[in-house]
């Protein structure tokens, strides 16, 4: 095998073998130093000759007798250590013919653990990056665009809590066990959102980010396929991501739903989100605000073209989301739909009242939507200034070359 | 494991619940404590004195510094503790919301330090 063969089996194992050596030697940093160990010793053996049958389970054999094999290198080795060792070797030899389900347990374990309401929203999604989808301390700070010695220090002080305060390693009980999946589907939408409309930066979509919150989706799809709420949470990032081809152009620069040109989006994504949508949709009870979004996503992505779109459709969608999770970004969206159906001078009335509430403060998207009414109105001089205040308010380059070229367009003589 | 569950509430404000509430407040702790020795997780609680009645001690160059009031002003303060023995974090906070003062307050959830050996 080719150390770039054996780099790829690492990438897509290391997560589940994590998991199981986890609840195996009952420590998380010790966990992770063997599974190292054990990724070095598989270069070794693995070069120049072939993969083991299931590598995940050789990953994990190796990686708990480096486990034990650190323990016993420890300075102070004590009485207590040895019945960790003993533990370990007993384990080892009671559960070679584990079933599946356990160690699919193991993996939802450490999805629940990392994603504890414990956890500050930003240390959950810090703790999924790096031990679920198994990306590097420097790739996760690259993703919160800290230092990467910032986000070693906050993943270590993670890793202490867990021990520290008694944060359990199980999938929770039934009595919380939708409480707790919520956090879950936040955590991956949060990787998500990030992914798809990177905060800051150069790059507008952070196409790593939006695979990893993807994958992370539809592996816990698998593991828990019974479960509400979360196909249409799938269904949404996969119908948003089909459109990335479309969302920025050869110089990277942001083009809006309706100039894209729809034929760049992937169709195969489209129908597999589409699928899921609807039977998140025929799930009896009241709709998830994740599927009532992912049916808006499914309009737009099923529309011919921006003009034909059923915006009428989309505007009660949102009217259904304002029911059941209420929110001043919902309703800005809200706003901008109303203005396709009833015109942007209704829709300007509804962004003006939510600005008199006060609502919407910090969030730099609600200049652009005014900017765009305004213009559409054709109210050029207050279009200009909300372009401005757009431009101030966002620290993504793209968006800030958009609302220059808004201003360039505005100047210009029609 | 050991958990310090701190009450936190603005005194001023609770002082009035107290007394709007005529006793109820009291009776709902009495109820809750009683629930918890029972259960075979209290392991010890307290009411606090207002930090009116609080003084703060330094020593300094060997010599003994007294302040009148909290160590620092704050919007709550702290106005009782239990002390409770829980399986993990998610029975300790359980135990925390079903404190009274939750609903007013709120309630830290700090480990005991453990020692090895």
């Amino acid at each position: 095998m080719t150390p770039d063969a054996i780099e790829q089996v690492f990438r897509d194992e290391s997560g589940r073998a994590l998991a199981t050596l986890i609840r195996l030697v009952g420590d998380f940093d010790l966990a992770e130093d063997a599974l190292q160990d054990a990724f070095a010793a598989a270069l070794l053996a693995w070069r120049g000759s072939e993969i083991p049958a299931n590598p995940r389970a050789w990953l994990v054999n190796v990686a708990r007798n480096k486990a034990i094999d650190r323990i016993r290198r420890r300075r102070n080795f004590r009485d207590k250590e040895a019945e960790i060792v003993h533990a370990i070797e007993r384990d080892a030899a009671s559960d070679d013919a584990e079933p599946l389900a356990a160690l699919d347990d193991d993996m939802l374990r450490l999805m629940f653990t990392c994603c504890h309401p414990a956890f500050a929203p930003e240390v959950q999604v810090a703790l999924t990056l790096r031990t679920v989808c198994g990306l590097t301390t420097a790739e996760v700070a690259r993703a919160f665009l800290i230092s990467e010695d910032a986000m070693a220090q906050r993943l270590v002080r993670a890793k202490q809590k867990i021990r520290l305060a008694g944060i359990p390693y199980e999938v929770p009980g039934r009595d919380a066990l939708d409480e707790r999946l919520r956090d879950v589907l936040t955590v991956i939408y949060l990787v998500f959102t990030e992914g798809y409309l990177a905060t800051s930066g150069a790059e507008l979509i952070r196409h790593d980010l939006a695979c990893e919150a993807i994958r992370l989706g539809r592996l816990l799809l698998d593991l828990m396929p019974e479960a509400r709420d979360i196909k249409g949470l799938l269904a949404l990032m996969l119908l948003h991501d089909a459109r990335r081809a479309g969302r920025t152009d050869a110089a990277g620069d942001i083009v809006l739903l309706e100039e894209q040109d729809r034929s760049t989006w992937n169709r195969a994504q489209i129908a597999e989100g589409l699928a899921l949508v609807e039977q998140a949709l025929s799930v009896k009870g009241r709709p998830q605000p994740h599927t009532v979004q992912a049916a808006i996503a499914a309009l737009h992505a099923q529309a011919p073209s921006y003009e034909h779109t059923d915006w009428r459709q989309i505007v009660g969608l949102y009217e259904v989301l304002l029911r059941i999770a209420p929110s001043p970004v919902i309703e800005l969206n809200h706003a901008a739909a109303v203005s396709m159906v009833d015109g942007p001078a209704r829709a300007l009335a509804l962004v003006d009242s939510l600005v008199a509430r006060g609502g919407l403060k910090q969030y730099d998207l609600l200049p652009a939507v005014r900017a765009d009414l305004l213009r559409r109105l054709d109210r050029r001089n207050e279009a200009r200034a909300a372009y401005r205040e757009a431009s101030d308010a966002t620290q993504l380059v793209p968006l800030k070359r958009l609302y220059a070229r808004r201003l360039g367009e505005l100047d210009a003589p029609s | 494991m050991q958990y310090l569950l701190m009450i936190y509430q603005n005194e001023a404000d609770y002082a009035k619940i107290e007394k709007e509430a005529e006793g109820k407040m009291l009776a709902e702790y009495q109820t809750f404590t009683q629930s918890i020795i029972a259960s075979g997780n209290f392991k010890g609680g307290d009411r606090l004195q207002p930090t009116t009645t609080s003084t703060t001690v330094r020593v300094r160059d060997g010599k003994i510094l007294t302040t009148d009031g909290p160590f620092a002003e704050t919007r709550e303060q702290l106005g009782g503790y239990y002390m409770i023995e829980a399986q993990n974090i998610d029975e300790a906070i359980g135990i925390a919301a079903r404190i009274p003062g939750a609903r007013f307050g709120s309630i830290e959830v700090r480990p005991v330090w453990q020692y090895n050996h």
